[in-house]
């Protein structure tokens, strides 16, 4: 097999090198994966906390709705619904950059996964937890602030890791409606320069050193905000 | 309602279009998840073994293809495999983007896969596996006979989750333009002129099939934890 890595040094026709054009492109990955993975934490937060609360049926019914809603469409339908079917359902949507609606499918096709696991680590919680806040005359919204909430996000920093990583792997979807991210760069600069194994290995190298990245921040802000006396927990996600 | 219409939806359009995708997305899934679990079972051995030469390769192919996006995945392969794979076999060179598919899709989910399993076998206590050596058994028979049965049923939720997840993954095949179930709504709504009706209807029939699925695995699960 003869390599040709000059490729990337080639123009694109429009006076930046392929190369450029594949930092512009993970730029684009970044910041969809990031913007989404707000969007993905406030929500799945939000709705996974209402899945425990006490006395609120209804609410909790909502936000098992939710979940099962968004967990049960794949992304690139999900993505596709928020670019074509939305837009033509609320007009107002129609002025939004393609980047934004991408950011809403992907951040609350995510929201589904965090809020299990939110879930998961509230309820993972022993009841003496709660108990101990009614007993200081907490009322439930303090309970949870001061005494769940802090205990549930630490034990869930694993879960929460993986799910970072999918996101930014599943972010590679966003091809689907010509955001000019990473696999959208490969598949193009493929058929322009037909160099598709340099390309390919050169993205796909790019994905691995960023999920690797998002990696270890999680790992980092678990070490810092680790509960005193407590075991790091191991915990492997499905998924993708 | 909100400048719908379904009115073009007729059974014509869906035997002509929908079904032959749909059939494609059930295969795709059902090869995917029994090769994935087979491949995967061999690759969580392989991990296991102890052995160097064994746990180095499969590790680096089990984090290798999970560190990747699937999108990045099913493009190398449809790149990758040579032309002449595909004429060499039965009605190839007219399904390529599929039978390419159905090749990435295996060795991809084999890595998840792998990990489930793995971690079933790590569930399998000591005492079993004692116990079959302590009958004379080889490692390759207290494997097949002792640990693999238990590991495997003690893991069928999760391998069933890992399916419907797989499932709405075939979606994604898109990429390379095989005739799936997504595809077969999108080829309808583009002809009858309504994208987005069809959208919608392909999110009702993935929505309907993988919460019906996860509703199953969900009665699933319960049943298997009375009897244990």
């Amino acid at each position: 097999m003869n390599w040709d890595w000059q490729v990337f040094l080639n123009d694109d026709g429009s006076g930046r090198t392929y190369l450029q054009w594949m930092f512009d492109a993970w730029g684009w990955t970044l910041s969809v994966a990031g913007a989404s993975w707000v969007v993905a934490m406030l929500v799945g937060a939000l709705v996974g906390t209402l899945r425990t609360l006490p006395n609120r049926a209804w609410l909790v019914k909502l936000a098992n709705a939710w979940v099962e809603l968004f967990r049960n469409i794949p992304l690139l339908v999900q993505i596709f619904i928020w670019y074509f079917v939305v837009p033509k359902i609320i007009p107002p949507m129609k002025e939004l950059p393609s980047f934004i609606l991408v950011v809403f499918a992907l951040g609350f096709f995510t929201s589904a996964r965090i809020a299990e696991q939110f879930r998961a680590g509230i309820q993972a919680l022993p009841r003496g937890q709660s108990y101990a806040g009614m007993a200081l005359g907490f009322t439930t919204a303090q309970t949870y602030r001061y005494v769940i909430l802090p205990m549930a996000f630490r034990i869930i920093i694993p879960p929460l890791t993986s799910e970072s990583m999918n996101l930014l792997k599943n972010s590679s979807v966003a091809f689907a409606v010509s955001i000019a991210e990473l696999t959208m760069f490969a598949m193009q600069a493929q058929e322009e320069t037909s160099r598709g194994i340099e390309i390919y290995l050169a993205v796909t190298l790019v994905y691995a050193v960023s999920a690797f990245a998002v990696n270890r921040v999680c790992a980092f802000v678990e070490k810092r905000v680790q509960i005193p006396g407590t075991v790091i927990a191991g915990a492997t996600g499905g998924g993708h | 309602m909100f400048g719908l219409d379904l009115s073009f939806l007729s059974w014509d359009i869906i035997s002509k279009f929908v079904i032959k995708g749909f059939w494609f997305s059930i295969q795709l899934t059902i090869i995917a998840t029994i090769g994935g679990i087979i491949l995967g079972t061999i690759l969580a051995l392989m991990r296991l073994s102890g052995k160097k030469f064994l746990t180095l390769p499969a590790t680096i192919y089990v984090n290798g293809m999970r560190s990747v996006p699937l999108v990045m995945v099913i493009l190398w392969f449809f790149l990758l495999v040579p032309a002449g794979f595909y004429a060499a076999i039965p009605g190839g060179a007219n399904n390529r983007a599929e039978i390419s598919a159905i090749i990435t899709f295996v060795a991809f989910e084999a890595a998840y896969f792998s990990e489930i399993m793995r971690a079933g076998i790590q569930s399998i206590s000591r005492g079993q596996v004692n116990a079959g050596r302590a009958l004379g058994m080889t490692y390759a028979q207290n494997m097949k006979l002792i640990i693999l049965p238990q590991a495997f049923r003690n893991m069928v939720p999760i391998l069933l989750t890992q399916t419907i997840i797989l499932f709405q993954d075939t979606s994604l095949v898109y990429a390379i333009g095989a005739y799936d179930l997504l595809k077969g709504f999108s080829t309808a709504g583009k002809i009858y002129g309504r994208p987005e009706e069809a959208y919608l209807l392909a999110a009702v029939v993935y929505f309907v099939i993988c919460f019906g699925l996860s509703y199953m695995v969900k009665r699933l699960q319960t049943k298997i934890a009375i009897i244990r």
